[in-house]
């Protein structure tokens, strides 16, 4: 807080804020593509280190053919020389042809499959904050009573079975023995429900067991009892006081839980036969199908940067403590 | 005069893993509208406990009130509901902390926590409220109140975040404020600041305060009148000059000469107060104070002693005040003391 040291008007702060946060935004943004860069850079390493081809598993391909398809799409050239055109590609935001499905271009794979899956992720991450911060609320309220044990015990199943074991689970007892859901695909919105549930336990348990923690803490601090002291509600303690303190461990991992529910959605996408981006990123990678693999990894990279840019603004909002200055960042 | 509040043998104890704390064993005192009171203590007498008791404060559990009555304005506290507790905390009675640092809540606007209190007990409206802040912020000496109304408590000092506090809880001008080590946490200069400032509101609006401290110094330029706290007992009261003067208790006598003087002969050490205070766990079953009193007799030991009259408007529960108890030790120590 180099600023307050200035003797200067509260206008002037503010206008100096806002400069800062511009600044603060545009360094973000630089660093954003520098990490971008090094994203594409190691993925492209790895992809090439993967034995295979994407046209191998045509087979029977006469050899001419199989040389006219490399060449066609680069893959004759030197790989940095590929590199290069890759990048090059990438700056006009063309990520190329598929290689395996030569009709349709990467961009058309994410504009088909990026909507079902941000629809199930965004589903997903709404499912997991409120039914977990209901839960750590509640559980801290009524500490070592059966509530709080209830709701731990769903924390804990939710931190340690796996998405995938979840999801074959809910498949066969709620879809296929008792028949209420159903089994898989994605058409209508009971189809949504079983691949949310079985996508969101781990993020949902993971802030259920920190706010619980948090609130417990904010609950003993002198604040709560001058709130009461003041005459308040318990319930408007709660909400007003303690809630919005309580939360603030929870928006920091959120950044965290939002990556883990992308790379979750994968393994959830591929049980439940959902033609959204995460399905089609597996896919690629058993087809070795280049274009694809780079072009998803780039999208979902820059996804999780803007991701975490976002839960970084958040903070500073709910803290008024926090503030973006120059050297902060 | 009817007093505001009294408490009359009150107990407060708390249900722990490790056993029962006998924190508060029969408390009494009374204070009337516009007086000051001071409660004195070391760690852990139950000062706390008292004043958080007044107000049912208390976590239940772990706290019990076990027996005794506090009656405010003629009405038992501790038979009031939580709702008509919370009717009485805020409008009635208010409490400022000991750590200005950590009581307001750092995610809300200073006027925005003034003003909660404000709206929750008076029927106005929030721009009515607002003003009514604004002139809170400016009663308690904070500079610039339309700027600093908007505020959060990480843009204040230590001692403007207990003026602050002290807005708040006069913010519906209530009978009777407590005061709980208000001057502890900060230092010197502003404790002195903060001294005059709660003086001079309570010329204004005639709130009478319990201030509990365990600094004879500022009982000595606060009250009215003083209840000396040992082991969960009042062991003296009375009117502060006067009891600092001709202290009743070997306790207050033993607190009064540990207190360093300006006037004292330098090179006489100080005198502390030899042991520690008993386990609260196990109360003793005679007087409190017997294994560190230097005048203890046989009977202190068996037998707890009761609040009795010992001179003027002062009580003192003590044996050394039976007419049969021997007391050439303590007249003769007093010459010394007693001034």
């Amino acid at each position: 807080m180099d600023l307050s040291s200035e003797p200067s008007s509260s206008e002037k702060k503010q206008t100096l804020g806002v400069i800062s946060m511009w600044k603060y935004t545009f360094k973000r943004f630089l660093w954003a593509i520098a990490t971008l860069w090094v994203i594409i850079t190691v993925t492209f390493i790895i992809m090439k280190a993967i034995p295979g081809d994407p046209f191998a598993k045509d087979g029977g391909l006469p050899e001419t053919v199989q040389k006219n398809l490399h060449r066609h799409y680069n893959l004759d050239k030197p790989e940095i020389v590929q590199y290069g055109l890759y990048l090059k590609s990438i700056l006009q935001f063309d990520f190329g042809p598929s290689m395996k499905h030569r009709s349709i271009t990467v961009n058309d794979y994410i504009k088909k499959g990026f909507p079902i899956s941000l629809h199930l992720g965004l589903q997903a991450l709404i499912f997991a904050i409120s039914f977990g911060l209901i839960l750590g609320v509640v559980a801290a309220l009524y500490r070592n009573k059966w509530p709080d044990y209830a709701s731990m015990v769903i924390a804990i199943i939710g931190v340690s079975v796996p998405s995938f074991v979840l999801a074959t689970f809910l498949i066969n007892y709620v879809a296929v023995q008792w028949n209420l859901l159903p089994v898989a695909t994605w058409q209508s919105w009971s189809h949504t429900i079983l691949p949310t549930i079985s996508l969101a336990m781990m993020p949902l348990a993971y802030i259920a067991r920190l706010m619980r923690s948090s609130m417990l803490e904010v609950m003993n601090q002198d604040y709560i009892l001058t709130a009461k002291a003041k005459g308040l509600k318990q319930s408007t303690i709660i909400i007003k006081h303690a809630i919005r303190n309580a939360i603030l461990p929870v928006v920091t991992v959120l950044g965290i839980l939002t990556t883990n529910l992308v790379t979750g959605s994968f393994i959830v996408e591929y049980i439940f036969g959902i033609p959204g981006m995460g399905e089609m990123f597996v896919t690629s990678i058993f087809n070795r199908d280049y274009s694809v693999i780079l072009g998803s990894t780039v999208f979902y990279s820059a996804i999780l940067i803007f991701l975490i840019f976002i839960v970084d603004v958040a903070y500073t909002w709910i803290d008024p403590r926090i503030k973006i200055t120059e050297e902060g960042s | 005069m009817e007093p505001l509040l009294e408490v009359e043998d009150l107990h407060v104890s708390f249900k722990t893993y490790a056993g029962t704390v006998k924190a508060v064993q029969g408390v009494n005192f009374a204070i009337r509208e516009g007086e000051t009171l001071g409660i004195v203590g070391e760690s852990g007498c139950g000062k706390s406990a008292t004043a958080k008791a007044i107000m049912k404060l208390l976590p239940s559990p772990p706290a019990q009130y076990e027996r005794g009555l506090i009656r405010f304005q003629g009405k038992d506290v501790l038979k009031a509901s939580e709702k008509e507790m919370q009717s009485i905390r805020g409008k009635q009675i208010s409490m400022i902390f000991q750590d200005p640092m950590t009581s307001l809540n750092p995610t809300s606007k200073i006027g925005k926590q003034i003003m909660e209190a404000i709206v929750k007990h008076e029927n106005i409206s929030m721009k009515e409220a607002r003003q009514r802040a604004l002139r809170m912020l400016e009663l308690v000496g904070i500079p610039q109140p339309e700027k600093r109304i908007d505020q959060y408590p990480h843009e204040y000092s230590g001692g403007m975040r207990q003026r602050a506090m002290i807005a708040i809880a006069l913010a519906c001008r209530p009978k009777l404020l407590i005061a709980d080590e208000p001057t502890t946490a900060l230092d010197v200069t502003i404790q002195a600041q903060m001294l005059e400032l709660m003086k001079s509101i309570q010329e204004k609006m005639g709130t009478a305060i319990i201030l509990i401290t365990h600094d004879l110094g500022v009982v000595a330029e606060m009250c009215d009148r003083v209840a000396v706290m040992y082991a969960g007992q009042v062991v003296e009261t009375g009117r502060v000059k006067p009891l600092f003067k001709h202290p009743q208790h070997p306790y207050t006598r033993g607190l009064l000469k540990s207190v360093p003087r300006l006037d004292a002969n330098r090179k006489a050490p100080l005198q502390p107060i030899v042991g520690s205070p008993p386990d609260l766990f196990e109360p003793p079953q005679g007087c409190a104070f017997y294994p560190r009193c230097s005048y203890a007799m046989r009977i202190c030991k068996d037998y707890a002693p009761k609040l009795e009259k010992t001179r003027e408007g002062q009580y003192a529960s003590c044996w050394l005040h039976h007419p049969l108890a021997d007391k050439t030790k303590w007249l003769k120590e007093g010459m010394a003391v007693d001034r």
